[in-house]
C-alpha cells in the first residue's frame, strides 16, 4: 500500500481548483450521455444527475462545498457572458418580436407577475420561511439572471439555482400536456408560455416539439429575463417583503 | 480565434453592464444590462458577426452545464429543504402551472383583441 503517498496527493489536489473543475465537467458529460441514452427524458436532466453525482462524491470524500467551488467557480463564472449571449437569439427573432410585441409584452408582464406572486404566496401559505419565499420568487427565469435577482432581493442564490432547475423540469414535463388540455394549437403561444414559465429547460423541450415552438420559447425566455429583473425587485418592495 | 473574439465581446459587454449598474444604481443584474446593450448594438448594426454567433451558440448550447456548480450548492441547504420540502415543492409545482396557463391565456386574449390571428411560420434562424 502507498497510503502516505495517496494522502499527500490528496492534500495537494484538495488545495487546487483542478479537482473541482474537472469533476464538474466529467460529471456533466457523463450525465449528458445518460440523458441522451434515455431519450432526453426530462427527469434525467443532466443538471439533476450531475449535481447528484458531485454531491455524492463530495460527501464521500468529506470535501466542503467551499473547497469544491474553488474549481466550480470557473464554470459558474460563464453564466455572466452566457446571459449577455442571449442577445443573439433575441436579435435573430426580431421579425417575430416586432409583429407580436404588444400582446407579448402584456403576456410577459402578466406571466412574470403571476409567477413571482404565486410562488411567494403558496410558499408563505404553507409555512415557508421568508428567505425561502424570496429564493422562490425568480424561479421561472433563466439561472444566471434568477441568481442575480435572488441575491439582490435577499434570497439565497444557490438555493434559487436549484429551484430554477426543478421549475424547468416541471415545465418541461407538464408543458405540452397543459397546452393540449387548454386546446392551444398555436405553437407560438405554447412556446411563449414554456419560455416564460420554464426558461431554458422548457425551451429545450419546446425545440423537441417543434422548431417554431422552440424559437418562441427562446424569445420569451430572453425577454422574461429582462421583465423579471425589472419587475420582481420592485414588486417585492411594494409587497413589503424586503 | 473566432470563438475568442466573440467571447471577448461578450465579456466587454458584461463588464460595461456591471459597471453601469453600479454607477447608475440600476436595479437589474449587470449581465442583463449587458444583454440589452448588445441587443441594441445588433439592432443598430443590422447584423451579427460569425465570431459572436459562434461564442454565443457555444455558451448557450451548454447552458445547463453552467448551473451545475451553483446546483451543487444545494448541499449547503439540505436542512432547509428537509424542513420546508412541502412549501417548496408545492410552490414550484403549482406556480409553474399557473404561470404557464396565465401567460398562454393572456397571449391568446391579446392576439384576439388586437386582431392578430395565428402567427406565420417562424422567420428562420
Amino acid at each position: 500500500m502507498t497510503d502516505p503517498d495517496l494522502a499527500a496527493i490528496w492534500v495537494y489536489l484538495s488545495a487546487t481548483p483542478l479537482l473541482g473543475l474537472t469533476s464538474t465537467l466529467v460529471a456533466y458529460s457523463l450525465a449528458y450521455r445518460l440523458y441522451l441514452f434515455a431519450g432526453s427524458h426530462p427527469l434525467l436532466h443532466p443538471v439533476v444527475t450531475a449535481v447528484a453525482a458531485i454531491i455524492a462524491l463530495l460527501l464521500l470524500s468529506d470535501t466542503s462545498y467551499g473547497v469544491y467551488f474553488e474549481g466550480g467557480q470557473f464554470v459558474h463564472f460563464l453564466l455572466g457572458p452566457a446571459t449577455v449571449a442571449l442577445a443573439v437569439p433575441l436579435y435573430q427573432q426580431w421579425g417575430n418580436l416586432r409583429r407580436l410585441w404588444l400582446p407579448l409584452s402584456i403576456a410577459l408582464v402578466v406571466g412574470v407577475t403571476v409567477g413571482g406572486l404565486s410562488s411567494v404566496y403558496i410558499a408563505r401559505g404553507l409555512g415557508g420561511s421568508l428567505q425561502t419565499q424570496l429564493s422562490l420568487a425568480p424561479k421561472s427565469v433563466t439561472a444566471p439572471v434568477a441568481m442575480g435577482i435572488s441575491e439582490q432581493i435577499g434570497g439565497l442564490p444557490s438555493l434559487t439555482a436549484v429551484l430554477v432547475v426543478v421549475t424547468g423540469i416541471i415545465g418541461a414535463i407538464l408543458g405540452s400536456k397543459l397546452m393540449g388540455l387548454m386546446r392551444i394549437r398555436d405553437d407560438a403561444v405554447s412556446g411563449i408560455a414554456m419560455g416564460v414559465a420554464a426558461h431554458g429547460i422548457g425551451t429545450a423541450r419546446a425545440f423537441q416539439l417543434s422548431a417554431k415552438m422552440g424559437a418562441f420559447s427562446g424569445l420569451a425566455m430572453a425577454l422574461s429575463a429582462f421583465a423579471t429583473a425589472l419587475i420582481l425587485p420592485w414588486l417585492m418592495e411594494i409587497l413589503g417583503l424586503l | 480565434m473566432n470563438f475568442l473574439n466573440g467571447l471577448t465581446l461578450l465579456l466587454v459587454y458584461q463588464l460595461v453592464g456591471e459597471v453601469s449598474v453600479r454607477l447608475l444604481n440600476i436595479p437589474v443584474p449587470g449581465p442583463v444590462l449587458g444583454m440589452l446593450m448588445l441587443f441594441l448594438t445588433l439592432l443598430l448594426r443590422g447584423r451579427s458577426t460569425d465570431s459572436l454567433d459562434s461564442a454565443s451558440s457555444a455558451l448557450l448550447s451548454h447552458l445547463s452545464l453552467l448551473f451545475v456548480p451553483a446546483g451543487v450548492g444545494i448541499m449547503v441547504h439540505f436542512d432547509r429543504i428537509a424542513n420546508e420540502w412541502l412549501p417548496i415543492g408545492l410552490a414550484l409545482l403549482f406556480s409553474t402551472v399557473i404561470t404557464m396557463v396565465a401567460t398562454a391565456l393572456t397571449m391568446l386574449a391579446g392576439q384576439r383583441l388586437l386582431g392578430i390571428t395565428r402567427t406565420e411560420k417562424d422567420d428562420g434562424s
